[in-house]
Parts: structure tokens; C-alpha cells; sequence
């Protein structure tokens, strides 16, 4: 292996999130019941004609803006002429020698040496990316195969990156990255369960210091992105066991199963297709004016990775709690939200990694739905920073919030969880608590300091949670120090 | 002599059916009648449905006793070239390939017809897929030309052309993509207007050449052509090709204008192939407009000969992509033995395409192919900006140009057939237009001596329909060769 | 001025039509008399002359993203040649 560098490009499809189809008005969706999402355009019926969806160049041209492409002045759809029973047409409108964005790149971080150390960071660059139309799905049976159109004419993204990946660990991080981009963006949700978002790899070897790409193999049928990385190494093993075996890599498509781990070919570069591209005489090109740029680039979020540094930087929360907080871009806005209120940046990020993530887990709903809103949040940390409640209190009146949507000033009221115990109480809680643990009471003496969170369980457990903190650990301290 | 109500213009049934002198299903019952009567012999129509017809009129009497009528063509039949969609009726392109198939939709100049009221009657012959100048390329039998039955009518718009010279509508729709409104027009007599392309809405149209192909009427007259553009012409959404512009009132502008007007004669549509009696009747024609104080210039539209050549390509080329479609899969002909998709692909497409349609795709898939798309395809684009450039330049100096719509009269049916560049040579006058995009107009200007319909071409500027239907509503005023109907009757029909 | 030669074989398999050989000679003929007659078009100079896409140049012809209704089942259906369980019926595709 280290006599040789691998060659990775993708060529990934994203669906564009839209109402309506790329070229027709008709619904777009996933799951439907077969063929209800057809009009006489998806089905390229007699006569029919083709209109462009506002929306999808809006969204293409944002995905450009994010991903710092060249978004060029001028673009233009063409016909790729190609018959296949999943394209109704037997033509696909796409574009093909100038698409509407150009170059760019997207930032990936690559697994770090440990869970909680950030890993390196790298700039894939992308060659393109245009707009086009999805096809219809096939679905075979014993002896046929059954055509259902609801897909075809969804907006589609192509997005091609140079070769320019080295490893399939670089590949699975591309594709993590760019699905968070397009999340972030609101283009699309990348779901490749759904179909929303599809993946090709370009994969070939080369001896070390060799400036000539070696034989390319297309690796296509990579259903998720783990299997992207499972392929990819998969077809590296291949290629490397062929060659120093002695053979030859013959460029090629194959097909790779997650299941088994295996591939094989499906077709050879003899049976190239002559698509025969010309422009589209049905519809218009397309002008970009800066204009356009600004007003998409003015809807524009901030970067993930962007987030991430600011908040590491400005929030000064560890690189783990950003790891669960920044993929999700409505948890990172959550997180931004209540620190602002509440000023507390750390709890606010461990309450939200742990108890809020556990809690949506639960209900299954997205985060938006939950009723414990920002502005809960950061009063409940407020109120266990001022010494209000104790952080078992705390726990409670979180489930509360959960279920009630309450704030929790009104719950602590209601329920009485003020810690509030008189410091007559207080007073004997403590000194029975120091001596009921001898053991604690000799360390501390000798100068163990967290011996003294030992008499703090019993006393919290005495005061049945409603004792202050604050005043536990005073208490105890001035008790000691008798 | 009043004609019979099946040679009346629209304009005057019009009148008839305002002043309820006659109701509209009397009006569709003599069309009917009359269809019944001579269509054995002219074979316009592929099919039409007499109860739907009736069905519509009636509802177009309804409305016009409770006052609420739609419009000017309210309760009046228009016949459908077979390539312009309505709704649960047969979409064929006269050819195998649609034979049984039923449109489940509207094409926009179609609703826009039964939003006035409008009755869709019957469904017209042409060359299959409008590839063709004869309508000899029908999948389902010719048409013959009302004329002299063993004649064709012109195509591919022959249905359209002869069902009108036929009495069989008062009005019909055909496309024109080389001249396939024009030329049957001028073969047949009557009146025929290819629009400024993009002036109406090409939605619902089986596509041929998407970037030359137009709808338009065919008319007995000027002012009905009018009327008929008035009720479909304008922008639609649908259609990306399709102009935003202002849409004037075609029939009220037609007697504004009164000229005198500059019109062209290109030097290169006046030689070789040229008719003499053709050219006698056009130059007649010029000698009138003359009379009436207008300027005559020999312009030259200097590409010209190159227009059949980039027709050829252009048009073959975009057809090749349209017609891909057909291929046995969601509807259509579907060969029965086919083995596996490709097999279904290949034999259900030789099955259900005729051979000028197969000759057309074979040529358009040559012409876009790897290694011959520069030298052909981008090479006729650039042709034809040079062509369209010809015309802007002359329209500097003159308000339109009059050149013959065919070299010839209508020609015996399988005269042409087996040479198809012969054929293709038939378009020679009409191509350069729709290369152009421009407005082009066919009108009845004289007979030959054996009594065969010669036409008269005007061509207009860019979206300059008014002032185009103005000059050749001056010229049919003070002629009356479109009040001369074929005899039928008197003619045995082809066996 | 001769034009280059067509390979009717290949522009049928490209177009997914079976031509009988009688065809295909009769074609690869007729063919060829129109592609001498387009022959001419190579005299033409067409340098710095732009290829007309549209006869007046538009752009940004588009419609808003709403959904309108579109066909039923039946509808989408009902020009079949063959369908089960609501979908277009093809021999089995091998892919």
C-alpha cells in the first residue's frame, strides 16, 4: 500500500428540496402511492412542454454561494439523448457545457486521534455542479419490471468534485460535510434512505510520485454513506490485490453490494454512450445578475465548521459538546440562544448534549416541537447558578418543563423545590452527615478537599433535595473547619 | 347567389348566429351533413365524434339564449389538425405509433377555443408526425385535394386545408413547421396564416421541430384568419417559447390600415422551378398592389438557397430528440413480441413509424452525433442567423415581401413520393420563414388553367400581424377567387 | 462537393429503430442525395456569426414553485399498453 496513492472523485446527486417538479408544477414527494405524482409533462406525453422551477435555481444558486463557487453570468440546459424506461422522455434535460456553478469546494474534517481531539481539516475542491432532472424508479419483479414516475422531473443537483480524495475515510467525511451544508442551507435534507441524496465514486491507483492518474473504476449502487466508505475500500483492496498479482485494471462500472461487501462489473467503457448534446430549444437561458447573488447570498447561514471554531473560540465549550451540537443546525441555533440568555455557555452546552438530546430522543419529535424553549433553558441555569435549586431539583423540573411547557420558576414554586430548608435544619443535617462518615471526616482533616462532597449526598438526601447548595457546601466548610 | 351554409365565412356565421337567423346546431348539422356527404371522396378526417360535436352546440345555444355567450366564435365548429391535443379525443400525428391513443389533456389554444365557446369538430389528416408536403405520409390513407381528387391537397397540414376548401368546417387549425400551413393552403385555395413564432402558445402541439413549429388557422378569409388569431394568440405560461407581447384586436386593426405600402421581391424566389402560371398569378398580384400606388423593390434575400439545407438539419435534428419519446412504453404502439426493453424499443418503433418519419430521425440523429455536430447542426444555426438577417436587413427598406407559396399547383398524388429531396423542394418559398421566425400568409390569388388554386405569400416583420393581414385584406377585397368552390360532385373518388 | 458517408447501422441502433436491410440500402441512398445537397452549406462563411438558439433571445423564463394537480392514477394510466399494481409493465430490465 505505500508504494501507492489512491485517486478518489465523487459524483454526488442531491434532490432539491421544492414543492414542484424541475420542469412542471405537478407535486414532488417520496413514498407516495405509485404514479400519483405524474401530469402529462412527467410523463412526456404528446405535445407537452417544459417550464422551469424559480425555487431550484434559487437553490442551486445558494448551494454555489456556500460552497464558494463561481456562479457564472450565463447558463444554458441541454438535451442528453439516451433511452432508458425510467426516462420518459428518452432525453434528460440537463447542462451540460455550462452549468450554473463552477468550481468551489467543501470542507471536511477527517477523524481526529481520539473521540474528544478535533481531527484535521481539508478543502475538497468541486469541478461543478448543475441542475437536471430525476428519473423514474424501476422496480423489478420475477419475470418484469414495474415503472413507477413519481421521481422523475424532481429538481436534481449534480455536484462533481475533482479527484482529489485520498481515502475513503476522506470520501465519508466529504459526504457528512456537504449533507450538513445542504441541511444548514435548507436545500435539502440529503436523506439517502429517500433517494434525496445519491453517490458515484471515480476510484483509481497510482504508483507514488506518478503524475498520471491510473485506470479509473466507477463504483456505483452506494446506498449510504457508510457504504460509500465500505465500497471505496472495498474497491482500493481490489485494485491493489490486481496489481500486484500481476493483472490490470480495466476501467469499468461496477456495481457494489453493502450486504455482501462485494462488487461486480456491470459494464465496460466499449459500450460508451453517444448522447448527442444540444440545446434545448424548448426553454430559455439563464441569466445571473449580481442582484440575484445578493439577495440569496443575504439567506446564506453560517458555515458548520464556521460555527463550530466561533463557538469553540467564543464560547470557549470543548470540541466534543460541538460535535453533537453542530450537526444539527437548529441545535446549534438552540445552544446560541439560551448561552445568550443565560450566560452560561458550558451548562448550557451539557444540558443540550445530554438531558435536551435525551429528552427529543424520546419523544421522537424534532427539537422545535419540544416544549423546553430556549429562554426555559436559560432560566433553569440561572436559578441553579444562583443556588435556587439543587441540581437533582434541576433534573425534576426539567421533566416538568418537558411535559408542561411551563417556565420553571412556576414549576420550582408549584412543586416547592425552592431549596429552602431553614439553616436550623440545615445546621443538624450537616453535622449529622459529617458524623456518620468518619472515614470522609480523616481525609478531609488531612487535606483531601473533595472528601467534602461525601457529607453533601446524605444532607441533600435529609433535606429531601431542597436544600441550597450554596449554603450546604458553606455549612458544611464552616462545620469542618470547627 | 348566398352560399350554402357550409361555404359561409366565420365572420358571417357570426352575424347569423347574433341575429339567430340560425342556431348553432343547425350550423353543425350542415357541417356534419356536409362532412357525411364528401368526405368519402376528400378523406380530411381521420375521425370525428358527431354526438360530442351536436352536444357542444347545443350547449352553445344554451348559452346564447340566457345571454350569456362567449364570444364572436361562440356555437362555430373549428376543425383540429391530429397533432393538437383535446381532451378525450384521439391524438394520433397520423401515424400507427398514436393510432388508439386519447388525449387525457388540453393543449392551450384548445381551452382557449372553448373558452369562447368554440366547438372542437373532428380530428384532421396530415403527413404523419407533420413530416411531409403531400399529407401522403398519413399512416391511415391520403387526403386528395377537393380540387381534382387525384391531386394531393399540400401538406402536412392537407386535412386541415381541404376539409375547409371541402366545406366540411368553416375553420380549421393545422401547424406549419417548413410551410405545412401555407402551401396546403395555397394547394387548396384558401387562406392559411403561419403566426411570428412564439406569438401562439405551442402547448398541446406533437412536436416536431420545436424551434420552428407554429399553430395556425385556416380560413376563407382575411378577416376570419383575424378572428381566429384574435381568440388564440398570447402568451403562455406554459409554453417558455412562448412571447410576452401586447396582443392587439387583429379583426378591428384590419381595415385601419389602408397602405399604400413598400413591398419586396426577392430576386432569388423567381427562377429556376418556378410554375409559369404560378408566376403569371403572383406577378398579377404584384401588378394590383402597384396599381394601388404601392412601391415595388427587388430586394435579395441572398441565403436563400441554403434554406432548404438548414431546414433539413435543424428541423431533423430537434425531431429526432422529440420523437424519442415513442417508444411503446407508457403509451403508444407497443410491438407484441418483444423479447427484452431493447427489443421493445426497436421493434415497436420500426412498427409504429412510417418511412419518411424513420428517414427523418435516422438524418437528425446523423447530424447531432459525435464527429458531425459542429460541421452540420452549429453550422445551420449559424446559417440561419444569416438567413433571418437577409430578411431584418430588407425589412430596413419595405413593409413586407411577395414571393409565390409553392413552385408549383398541386401536383398528382405519388408524383413526388419517391424522391424525397424532390419533395423536400416543394417548402423552397415557406422554409426561409420559419428559419426566420416570421409571419407568413398564403392567399388564393388566381386558378391555374385546369382550375387548380394558385397562392399568393406574403411575408411580415417580426410579430407585424396586423399590418401583414391588412396588406392581403386590401388585395382580397378587390378579388373574388376565394368565393370559387372545388366540384366534388362531379369528380369520381379515388378507389 | 461529396458528403461524408452515413452509417445507417449504427444511427438505427443510436435511434432504437430495426431497419430492414432493404431500408437501409434505400435509406443509406436517399440520404445520401440530401446530404450532398447539404453539402453546400460548408461554402458558406460563417465566421464570427453567432447560431440562432431562439429567434428573439430571452431569458429567465420560469414559473414559480407551487403545486398544481396533476394526472389521477387512472389518467396517467390509461394510454398503457400494459400495467399491473399501478405501474408501467416492461420486460424485465437487467441493469
Amino acid at each position: 500500500m505505500n508504494d501507492y496513492e489512491v485517486v478518489i472523485g465523487l459524483e454526488v446527486h442531491v434532490q432539491v428540496k421544492a414543492n414542484s417538479k424541475m420542469f412542471t408544477r405537478v407535486k414532488t414527494g417520496f413514498g407516495h402511492p405509485e404514479n400519483t405524482l405524474t401530469d402529462p409533462v412527467v410523463l412526456a406525453l404528446p405535445g407537452v412542454l417544459p417550464v422551469m422551477n424559480h425555487a431550484a435555481l434559487d437553490a442551486i444558486i445558494k448551494s454555489g454561494l456556500l460552497l464558494s463557487c463561481d456562479i457564472a453570468p450565463y447558463c444554458k440546459w441541454d438535451r442528453k439523448n439516451y433511452f432508458y424506461p425510467d426516462s420518459p422522455k428518452n432525453y434528460q434535460i440537463t447542462q451540460y457545457d455550462k452549468p450554473i456553478c463552477l468550481r468551489g469546494n467543501v470542507e471536511i474534517e477527517l477523524p481526529g486521534s481520539a473521540r474528544n481531539v478535533m481531527g484535521e481539516h481539508k478543502l475538497i475542491p468541486l469541478t461543478r455542479i448543475h441542475l437536471e432532472e430525476d428519473v423514474g424508479k424501476l422496480n423489478h419483479a420475477a419475470f418484469d419490471s414495474l415503472i413507477d414516475y413519481n421521481r422523475a422531473g424532481t429538481p436534481l443537483m449534480e455536484i462533481v468534485t475533482d479527484p482529489a480524495m485520498q481515502s475513503a475515510d476522506e470520501a465519508f467525511a466529504f459526504l457528512t460535510a456537504l449533507k450538513t451544508v445542504m441541511v444548514y442551507g435548507g436545500i435539502s435534507d440529503c436523506d439517502m434512505e429517500k433517494g434525496q441524496m445519491r453517490c458515484d465514486a471515480n476510484i483509481s491507483i497510482r504508483p507514488k510520485g506518478q503524475e498520471q492518474l491510473g485506470t479509473k473504476v466507477e463504483l456505483k449502487n452506494l446506498n449510504s454513506i457508510s457504504y460509500v466508505r465500505d465500497g471505496i475500500s472495498h474497491e482500493i483492496l481490489r485494485q491493489l490485490s490486481l496489481l500486484k498479482s500481476g493483472g490490470k485494471i480495466v476501467q469499468e462500472t461496477r456495481d457494489y453490494d453493502g450486504q455482501t461487501g462485494t462488487s461486480q462489473s456491470l459494464r465496460t467503457k466499449e459500450d460508451a454512450h453517444d448522447y448527442r448534446y444540444f440545446p434545448d430549444p424548448d426553454l430559455m437561458p439563464v441569466k445571473v445578475d449580481d442582484a440575484w447573488k445578493a439577495r440569496l447570498k443575504a439567506e446564506c447561514p453560517e458555515m458548520p465548521f464556521d460555527k463550530q471554531r466561533r463557538f469553540m473560540k467564543e464560547y470557549d465549550i470543548p470540541y466534543t459538546i460541538t460535535s453533537v451540537l453542530i450537526p444539527d443546525k437548529s441545535l446549534s441555533d438552540y445552544f446560541e440562544a439560551t448561552a445568550k440568555l443565560c450566560g452560561q455557555a458550558h451548562a448550557a452546552g451539557n444540558w443540550i448534549a445530554n438531558d435536551l438530546l435525551r429528552e427529543i430522543g424520546k419523544s421522537g419529535e424534532p427539537i422545535d416541537q419540544c416544549k423546553i424553549k430556549p429562554n426555559h433553558l436559560a432560566a433553569l441555569i440561572k436559578l441553579i447558578t444562583a443556588g435556587t435549586i439543587s441540581t437533582t431539583a434541576a433534573r425534576e423540573v426539567f421533566s416538568e418543563m418537558a411535559s408542561t411547557g411551563e417556565l420553571p420558576e412556576k414549576i420550582v414554586e408549584r412543586k416547592g423545590l425552592t431549596a429552602s430548608a431553614s439553616s436550623d435544619d440545615l445546621e443538624t443535617w450537616c453535622k449529622d452527615s459529617i458524623a456518620s462518615d468518619p472515614k470522609a471526616l480523616a481525609e478531609f482533616k488531612a487535606g483531601k478537599d473533595s472528601a467534602i462532597n461525601a457529607f453533601k449526598g446524605p444532607v441533600m438526601k435529609a433535606a429531601k433535595g431542597k436544600a441550597n447548595p450554596k449554603l450546604v457546601d458553606e455549612t458544611l466548610r464552616r462545620l469542618l473547619a470547627l | 347567389m348566398s352560399e350554402p351554409l357550409h361555404y359561409k365565412s366565420v365572420a358571417e356565421l357570426s352575424s347569423e348566429l347574433s341575429s339567430k337567423k340560425i342556431s348553432s346546431v343547425e350550423l353543425t348539422q350542415a357541417v356534419i351533413a356536409r362532412t357525411k356527404a364528401v368526405d368519402a371522396k376528400v378523406r380530411a378526417f381521420n375521425s370525428f365524434d358527431e354526438a360530442d360535436a351536436l352536444a357542444q352546440a347545443k350547449a352553445s345555444d344554451e348559452r346564447r339564449s340566457s345571454a350569456k355567450t362567449l364570444g364572436v366564435l361562440d356555437g362555430i365548429p373549428i376543425g383540429f389538425k391530429d397533432v393538437i391535443s383535446v381532451k378525450g379525443q384521439p391524438l394520433t400525428a397520423s401515424s400507427n405509433m398514436l393510432k388508439n391513443f386519447v388525449s387525457p389533456y388540453d393543449a392551450t389554444v384548445t381551452q382557449k377555443l372553448k373558452g369562447v365557446g368554440a366547438i372542437s369538430w373532428g380530428r384532421l389528416n396530415l403527413d404523419e408526425f407533420a413530416m411531409g408536403s403531400s399529407t401522403e405520409n398519413s399512416a391511415f390513407g391520403q387526403t386528395h385535394n377537393p380540387w381534382d381528387l387525384e391531386r394531393v391537397p399540400g401538406g402536412s397540414s392537407g386535412g386541415s386545408a381541404a376539409a375547409l376548401a371541402a366545406g366540411e368546417a368553416p375553420a380549421t387549425l393545422g401547424s406549419d413547421t417548413g410551410g405545412s400551413i401555407r402551401q396546403p393552403a395555397a394547394l387548396c385555395g384558401v387562406v392559411g396564416l403561419k403566426p411570428t413564432y412564439g406569438l401562439i402558445s405551442r402547448y398541446g402541439l406533437i412536436a416536431f421541430a420545436s424551434s420552428l413549429d407554429q399553430i395556425g388557422p385556416f380560413t376563407r378569409t382575411v378577416e376570419d384568419s383575424a378572428i381566429l388569431l384574435n381568440a388564440i394568440a398570447g402568451h403562455d405560461p406554459m409554453d417558455s417559447t412562448s412571447f410576452k407581447t401586447e396582443i392587439p384586436d387583429y379583426r378591428a386593426e384590419l381595415k385601419k390600415r389602408k397602405g399604400p405600402w413598400k413591398l419586396g421581391i426577392p430576386k432569388e424566389y423567381f427562377g429556376e422551378g418556378l410554375d409559369p402560371e404560378v408566376a403569371k398569378a403572383v406577378e398579377d398580384a404584384v401588378s394590383y398592389y402597384k396599381s394601388k400606388g404601392c412601391e415595388i423593390k427587388e430586394i435579395s434575400l441572398p441565403h436563400t438557397k441554403y434554406a432548404v439545407g438548414v431546414y433539413y438539419i435543424i428541423a431533423t435534428a430537434e425531431c429526432s430528440s422529440n420523437l424519442a419519446r415513442y417508444d411503446g412504453v407508457r403509451y403508444g404502439h407497443r410491438s407484441k413480441d418483444a423479447n427484452d426493453i431493447l427489443d421493445l424499443y426497436f421493434k415497436s418503433r420500426a412498427e409504429g413509424f412510417g418511412a419518411e418519419v424513420k428517414r427523418r430521425i435516422i438524418l437528425g440523429t446523423y447530424v447531432l452525433s459525435s464527429g458531425y455536430q459542429d460541421a452540420y447542426y452549429v453550422r445551420a444555426q449559424k446559417v440561419r442567423t444569416l438567413i433571418r438577417r437577409d430578411f431584418l436587413e430588407a425589412y430596413k427598406d419595405v413593409d413586407a415581401v411577395i414571393t409565390p407559396t409553392s413552385p408549383t399547383p398541386a401536383f398528382k398524388a405519388g408524383e413526388k413520393a419517391a424522391n424525397p429531396l424532390a419533395m423536400y423542394l416543394c417548402d423552397v418559398y415557406t422554409i426561409g420563414v420559419n428559419l426566420a421566425g416570421l409571419p407568413g400568409l398564403s392567399i388564393p390569388c388566381g386558378y391555374s388553367k385546369s382550375g387548380l388554386p394558385i397562392g399568393l405569400q406574403l411575408i411580415g416583420k417580426p410579430y407585424g400581424e396586423s399590418e401583414l393581414l391588412s396588406i392581403a385584406h386590401s388585395y382580397e377585397q378587390e378579388h373574388t377567387w376565394g368565393t370559387r368552390h372545388p366540384n366534388i360532385e362531379a369528380q369520381k373518388g379515388a378507389l | 462537393m461529396s458528403a461524408d458517408k452515413i452509417d445507417i447501422n449504427h444511427l438505427a441502433k443510436l435511434a432504437r429503430i430495426n431497419l430492414t436491410e432493404q431500408e437501409k440500402e434505400r435509406f443509406a441512398a436517399q440520404l445520401g442525395d440530401v446530404l450532398n445537397y447539404i453539402a453546400e452549406l460548408k461554402e458558406v462563411d460563417v465566421t464570427g456569426i453567432e447560431p440562432t438558439a431562439h429567434a428573439s433571445p430571452v431569458y429567465n423564463v420560469w414559473a414559480e414553485d407551487i403545486a398544481k394537480p396533476g394526472l389521477s392514477v387512472t389518467e396517467a394510466l390509461q394510454n398503457a399498453p400494459a400495467q399491473r399494481d399501478n405501474m408501467i409493465v416492461v420486460p424485465k430490465v437487467v441493469e
